[in-house]
């Protein structure tokens, strides 16, 4: 972390399962670019104004871009998972890439502010995996996954997993240059997730309702969720899931077959 | 706490400038934030000093106008001003519509020396 500014964007790690004692396979993917001026010039300046109008968000969004184009190009579908921790992202994907990793060639990204837990999880599946610690970053951005994926180098006609930390705020800003985001929440939540945190649901294309095998314990009103999704965004699909029985997973997974169909033959 | 990267594009943005412009330091720094921008204007703040020290910014004097959301409705086409996200057409009650202000989140201006 820096020690003028504490903005702590030197933590960020890259790596894979098995390197993470190897301190030269720590990528910095984001260099500290600070300048420290001192003020010793005693001269006096004329004051310059500039207008700008420059969206903050830019870099991000041209980095977008530049992934989505490589995506397209290599007519990889990359997929953004996003919700709040613990919803069940890795074992939404650990399901998911057991049940169809004969049928389709996967690659997985995993945010995460500090451990390698959840890609390990997926290494033990023997799906490529790569895990991104931003440290107290509390997103993934379009550079780390642009950086990631030179690590991962995927095949064409593959699909990418981008697993976000797990944060209902922050990931709704980044665009990682996906094709499609899905956002993942459980009925152990309140129905009203979807309005106190409308950014992700407003900016998501799917939404997988997950641990429904948990339905006839709770007092979890399934369409007051949706009422509710469905006032930030009228576009919202529903996918009622159990990634632990598997109750409904084969809805979800039609709809993948169907987007990377759409993908390959753009 | 993404407000802190947010804080971290706007100095990239003043260094840059800056450097074009040949310049030092910036006494001025004007904001637009819109409503519905996803940054907090608390969080910000909160972000902001730690994040600027030892930066172009340390000392320039930041304005903000705050913008307040407009959406323009889909299905009869009334304009009208929105809170959250998920407010809907005050005239026909659908929840249909476009955001056509409030989602700014830019640098407008900056004062350099
Ligand atoms: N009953 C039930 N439990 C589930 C289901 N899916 C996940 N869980 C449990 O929920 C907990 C969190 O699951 P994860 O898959 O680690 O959640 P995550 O969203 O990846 O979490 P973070 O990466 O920490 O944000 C674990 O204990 C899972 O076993 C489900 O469908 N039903
Ligand atoms: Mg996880
Ligand atoms: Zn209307």
């Amino acid at each position: 972390m820096c020690g003028t500014c504490g903005c702590g964007t030197d933590n960020i790690s890259i790596r894979k399962p098995g390197e993470i004692t190897e301190l030269q396979h720590f990528v910095q993917i984001t260099d500290h670019v600070h300048d420290h001026h001192h003020g010793h010039d005693h001269h006096h300046h004329e004051s310059v104004h500039i207008d700008l109008e420059k969206n903050v968000l830019d870099k991000n969004q041209l980095e977008a871009e530049r992934n989505r184009g490589y995506f397209e190009a290599k007519k990889i579908l990359a997929l953004n998972l996003v919700s709040s921790p613990g919803s069940g992202k890795t074992s939404i994907l650990e399901r998911t890439l057991k049940d169809l990793k004969d049928e389709i060639n996967f690659y997985v990204i995993e945010g995460d502010q500090q451990t390698m837990n959840d890609a390990n999880r997926i290494d033990a599946l023997r799906i490529p995996v790569v895990q991104v610690n931003t440290g107290q970053g509390c997103h993934l951005e379009s550079d780390m996954i642009y950086r990631a994926v030179k690590e991962l180098n995927p095949v064409e006609n593959s699909v990418l997993m981008i697993e976000n930390v797990g944060n209902l705020v922050c990931p709704a800003m980044f665009d990682l240059g996906e094709d499609k985001r899905v956002v993942i929440v459980s009925i152990t939540e309140g129905e009203d997730k979807p309005i106190k945190y409308p950014d992700m649901f407003h900016t998501s294309d799917i939404c997988l309702i997950n641990k429904i095998d948990l339905l006839p314990y709770l007092n979890f009103d399934l369409e007051k969720l949706k009422d509710y999704a469905l006032r930030v965004n009228p576009n919202l699909k529903f996918f009622e899931v159990s990634a632990t029985t598997g109750q409904g997973m084969d809805r979800w997974y039609d709809w993948l077959r169907e987007e990377i169909g759409k993908k390959q033959n753009l | 706490m993404h407000e802190l990267s947010i804080v971290m594009g706007i100095i990239e943005i003043a260094e840059e400038e800056l450097k074009k412009a040949g310049k030092e330091r910036v006494t001025l720094i004007e904001l637009e934030i819109g409503s519905l921008s996803g940054v907090e204007l608390e969080a910000l703040d909160f972000a902001w000093e730690p994040a600027v020290r030892g930066t172009v910014l340390e000392q320039a004097e930041r304005k903000i106008d705050y913008i307040e959301a407009r959406a323009v409705c889909v299905d009869c086409n009334s304009s009208f001003k929105i809170e959250h996200i998920y407010d809907n057409c005050p005239v026909c009650g659908s929840y249909l519509k476009n955001i056509v202000k409030g989602k700014e989140l830019r640098v407008k201006a900056l004062e350099v020396v």
